[in-house]
């Protein structure tokens, strides 16, 4: 394993194969929580957090368990389950520990349990069989990507509720077709390589 | 419970994709091909009836406070049958529709319905709400696939009539933009702003009638 290939990840997860805006993972939260961009910093912050440690947790149960045991087709059932009670583990530990950044990520946490993108990062490690290192890498850049994607978002939406449209085309829909416009920004970063 | 007007709320005053805007990440990612199409709102169909009848017959034993984590399992198992299944007879599908089938576990229609719906009502009635929430999601797919398709690659029916579908568009004009993920939020952003617009229409129709 050399710097390089994690460095390629890295890059590859924030810009060029982005979750949300490549990938289409985690749209819900994208959409719901980019009106103002405080919220959408939280959120973003949460969603790192998460996936990382979600990455880690999956790798290992599905290395130590799931392999072991010849129980792969178990997968899906098995890191939801793993998701979920780690949103509630980190929550409590949050509160208990941290109590500021609690404050501050509380009412975004339990909202990540449905977050594709986070499911989807620990299928995706096993998808692209990554060893330990790389998955946590992943699944840290795969979060900040989606922080990226977010506050761009919510900046471009924070003028746009300003501006008149066609009644039909009123909240959602603009909304939509504004982040269409930045997923055709971020289409400037496919091609990009590190050799 | 009126069958006729569960439909008519499933496929388009209440549909999940468009107006209650569930589950769109799968909605937008897959819709390259009719075929993809097809395949996946099938899919969530038979997940969404298969969930909602279980979940309605459990509702009395399944205690309040861990009822979002019991529905999750029971989704979670009907996802991995499908799964398999479709890696066993469907492997082509399979292949395309990729991360996006285990991801229907998170689909926020299915947990969405069953914690609206099918927590509530009888067995029968939560089948109904099943098959018309499926069959709207269903609709409202094949419609992206179907102007996706036409406008990105310049087919019709792709997967289904014929391996790589009816050409209609001539090689070289189509715009590829429309099959990227570009033209996944274009396309939603209008068909829901098309949604709306038909909606209100109606409305003013019906109270018009009314007022008469």
């Amino acid at each position: 394993m050399s710097v390089t290939k994690l460095f390629s990840i890295a890059l590859g997860a924030i810009l060029v194969n982005n979750f949300i805006l490549v990938q289409f993972l985690g749209i819900c939260p994208f959409m719901g929580v980019s009106k103002k961009m405080d919220t959408a910093l939280g959120m973003g912050v949460a969603v790192i957090f998460v996936m990382g440690i979600a990455s880690a947790a999956t790798w290992l149960i599905n290395e130590y368990l799931l392999v072991r045991l010849g129980l792969q087709y178990m997968q899906t059932v098995a890191f939801i389950l793993v998701i979920a009670a780690l949103v509630q583990l980190v929550e409590m530990f949050l509160q208990k520990a941290v109590p500021a950044l609690y404050q501050a990520l509380g009412i975004y946490l339990p909202l990540i349990t449905t977050n594709c993108a986070v499911l989807g990062v620990a299928l995706l490690n096993v998808q692209n069989s990554y060893n330990f290192i790389e998955s946590v890498v992943y699944g840290v850049t795969g979060g900040i990507g989606f922080l990226v994607a977010i506050c761009l978002f919510a900046s471009v939406r924070e003028r746009v509720d300003n501006c008149e449209c066609p009644k039909s085309f009123e909240g959602f829909p603009i909304a939509l077709i504004s982040a269409g416009l930045l997923a055709l920004a971020f289409m400037g970063f496919s091609g990009l390589r590190v050799f | 419970m009126n069958f006729k007007k569960q439909l008519r709320e499933g496929l388009l005053t209440q549909n999940p994709v468009l107006v209650q805007l569930l589950g769109m990440c799968s909605t937008m990612a897959i819709t390259t091909s009719l075929f993809n199409g097809l395949g996946m709102g099938l899919s969530v169909l038979v997940i969404l009836v298969c969930s909602n009848v279980v979940i309605s017959l459990l509702r009395k034993v399944i205690p309040s406070k861990i009822r979002i984590a019991a529905y999750i399992v029971i989704i979670a198992g009907f996802v991995t049958m499908v799964d398999l299944l479709m890696q066993a007879f469907l492997p082509d599908l399979s292949e395309s529709l990729g991360v996006f089938i285990p991801l229907i576990v998170v689909n926020c229609i299915i947990l969405g319905r069953a914690e609206a719906f099918a927590s509530k009502h009888s067995v029968a009635a939560s089948a109904v709400d099943g098959v018309t929430q499926g069959l709207g999601y269903t609709a409202a797919l094949v419609v992206m696939c179907i102007i996706r398709e036409l406008l990105g690659n310049g087919t019709f029916g792709g997967g289904v009539l014929s391996a790589d579908g009816i050409r209609i568009i001539a090689e070289p004009y189509p715009a590829l933009m429309m099959i990227l993920p570009v033209g996944g939020f274009l396309t939603l952003g209008c068909l829901i702003a098309f949604s709306q617009w038909l909606i209100k229409k109606l409305d003013d129709k019906e109270k018009e009638a009314a007022a008469k």
